[in-house]
């Protein structure tokens, strides 16, 4: 079986500076995969690599086994590759639903209509207020983006994501900026998601980290240090001096 | 996940309110009509302004095309007048060298001309942002008149072209003195245009063209193909533009090479910032506001009247940023007798 998403040997540079050094990921179907390191590792990076957000300087990528290094942003995400942002990328000025209509409406080819008035495809209409009933968003879904408290904002985030329908999702730290009061109303949502969506997930708190992945790699300085089972990666002498020990200093940050 | 099951009555209606919601702004609401009603009471007030009255009208298309591509997709550029321009010279030159004076197809030929070189200055331009598209969309529109500069003998040059004569509407109705049919088609060529734009900006297509004004980047991020997205709006507002431009032409008689002025790129984003972007409406505020003090103060003093038009402007970067029509949005509630929330 072909796994969702293979990374092999990514390379990028920032002018002299290295940012991602020789990255090589697997995400076999269904995959609970968590990316964790220090700040600065260049976590988000990969995943503007991955997304094609940025170009590598060198290596390749390949979702379902197609390899897509060469592929446009927009091209990948309709092909399957779907992604959340670590500060949120919203249609501010836009209802809720909008924002997931619009979602919806370029993943089918709707958003070419210039003739038809906007709300009266009832299945894109369906389909957004039921991802908003799942995610249990739909008495906001009239609302403003702008006008939401933020950990509203990062659901609808999550859910835009969703309407793309994708096979592999890459959630850059979903529960970002939330307060912890609130953040595990997100960290239930990421948990209860499709089991057939291949996950890779960035977050800083180690206990969703290890309750959510079935697979962790730690990345260092651009670099995969170590990839493992989340018991491993607990027990790793290595993982616990560079990264936990320096978890401990700063306690949450956001990088 | 017992999805689309609307048998629940609570959830059939929260459905109904939403499908509510979206087509609201697609139906024509009584106050649109206003504009209309205005414009047709102008023809009987003041029979003898018709002439300005359909440079006003013109403004008015050239404005709302550029609402297009400024209001709707959110891309500044500095060279619109490039596409009223060659609207206005496709049908200068068809009457002047080809004979070809009949003035419905005039438009067509215009808008199709015009929407090409959209098209493909579009496909180049449009990868790029801010400043550069600034420049270069402003390099454009001078190009193109240093051409016809450059064959003053075919075109006319700054002279113009003037004393153009036009077939009459349908081969029946002819120009007058005062220009009143020409007011009459202006405004006929406006509505039928304003009807196109508008079921434009409420389709699915000029919702993804506020998506790439709200944020580009998550455009990108949820597979839409922006670049072709702004190329199809701009070469829709380049063909716009160009019927503006072949309707300035023929109400006018008369074009020079002064179309395609960077003044005149200007002036056109001046009024629709006036009147407020992205609203449709803001371009019948903005292009009339500014068309009418501009008459009224170069008559006042002929010398200092954009003295007055300069003061206008700061008053509304200062007091009504999102445009009169936003001002008068914003004022709304204070004089609601509900008061509290809107």
């Amino acid at each position: 079986m072909t796994a969702a998403l293979e990374v092999h040997g990514f390379n990028k540079n920032f002018g002299a500076l290295p940012v991602t050094r020789d990255v090589n990921l697997t995400l076999e179907r269904g995959a609970r995969h968590a990316l964790i390191g220090p700040n600065g590792a260049g976590k988000t990076t990969l995943v503007n690599l991955i997304t094609g957000v940025l170009k590598p300087s060198s290596g390749s990528v390949l979702l379902n086994g197609q390899d897509i290094t060469a592929v446009s942003q927009s091209d990948r995400a309709r092909r399957g590759l779907a992604r959340t942002f670590q500060i949120n990328q919203l249609f501010r000025g836009l209802s809720v639903l909008e924002n997931l209509g619009l979602a919806i409406a370029e993943r089918d080819g709707h958003s070419n209509n210039m003739w038809r008035a906007v709300g009266s495809n009832r299945a894109v209409l369906d389909e957004a207020l039921d991802h908003l009933e799942s995610l249990r968003l739909v008495d906001d879904a009239l609302k403003l983006v702008r006008e939401l408290p933020y950990g509203r904002q990062r659901l609808v985030e999550i859910a835009i994501a969703l309407a793309q329908k994708p096979r592999v999702l890459l959630l850059d730290e979903p529960a970002a900026g939330v307060p912890s009061s609130e953040s595990h109303l997100i960290l239930d949502v990421v948990a209860s998601l499709d089991p057939d969506i291949a996950i890779l997930i960035i977050e800083h708190d180690m206990d969703v980290v290890f309750r959510f992945a079935k697979q962790i790699t730690v990345l260092v300085q651009g670099a995969v240090l170590v990839e493992g089972p989340p018991n491993e990666i607990m027990n790793n002498e290595q993982v616990k001096a560079v990264y936990l020990g320096q978890e401990g200093h700063h306690g949450g940050g956001h990088g | 996940m017992a999805v689309s099951d609307t048998t629940n009555p609570e959830r059939k209606a929260t459905r109904e309110r939403a499908a509510e919601y979206l087509l609201r702004r697609h139906r024509f609401q009584p106050a649109e009509a206003l504009p209309w009603l205005i414009a047709i009471a102008v023809y009987f007030i003041f029979p003898d302004r018709m002439t300005f009255g359909s440079q006003v009208v013109v403004m008015v298309m050239f404005a709302l095309s550029l609402d297009l591509i400024l209001g709707y997709a959110g891309i500044v550029t500095l060279g619109h007048a490039a596409f009223f321009g060659i609207g206005a010279y496709t049908v200068g030159l068809g009457a002047a060298r080809l004979g070809w004076t009949e003035p419905i197809s005039g438009l067509f030929a215009a808008g199709l001309v015009a929407a090409i070189f959209g098209f493909l200055t579009g496909w180049f331009l449009l990868r790029y942002r801010g400043l550069t598209l600034l420049m270069l969309t402003l390099a454009t529109a001078i190009m193109l008149q240093e051409a016809g500069n450059l064959r003053s003998d075919f075109s006319g040059g700054y002279d113009g072209l003037p004393g153009l004569e036009f077939k009459p509407l349908f081969g029946v109705f002819g120009y007058d003195l005062y220009g009143r049919t020409n007011y009459i088609y202006a405004l006929v060529v406006l509505a039928v245009v304003f009807y196109v734009v508008r079921r434009i900006v409420y389709s699915p297509f000029g919702q993804a063209l506020t998506g790439i004004r709200e944020n580009v980047r998550r455009m990108h991020a949820i597979g839409s193909p922006v670049h072709w997205r702004l190329v199809t709006v701009y070469t829709i507002a380049a063909g716009t533009a160009g019927v503006a431009g072949a309707l300035f032409t023929q109400t006018n008689a008369y074009v020079t090479l002064t179309v395609f002025d960077f003044d005149n790129s200007a002036k056109v984003m001046v009024m629709l910032i006036l009147g407020g972007t992205g609203r449709l409406y803001g371009a019948f505020v903005g292009a009339v506001v500014y068309m009418v003090l501009e008459d009224h103060l170069s008559k006042l003093s002929p010398t200092f009247w954009q003295f007055g038009i300069g003061l206008m402007l700061v008053l509304a970067v200062l007091f009504a940023r999102r445009g009169l029509l936003g001002l008068i949005e914003d004022m709304g509630p204070h004089f609601s007798s509900k008061r509290g929330k809107p």
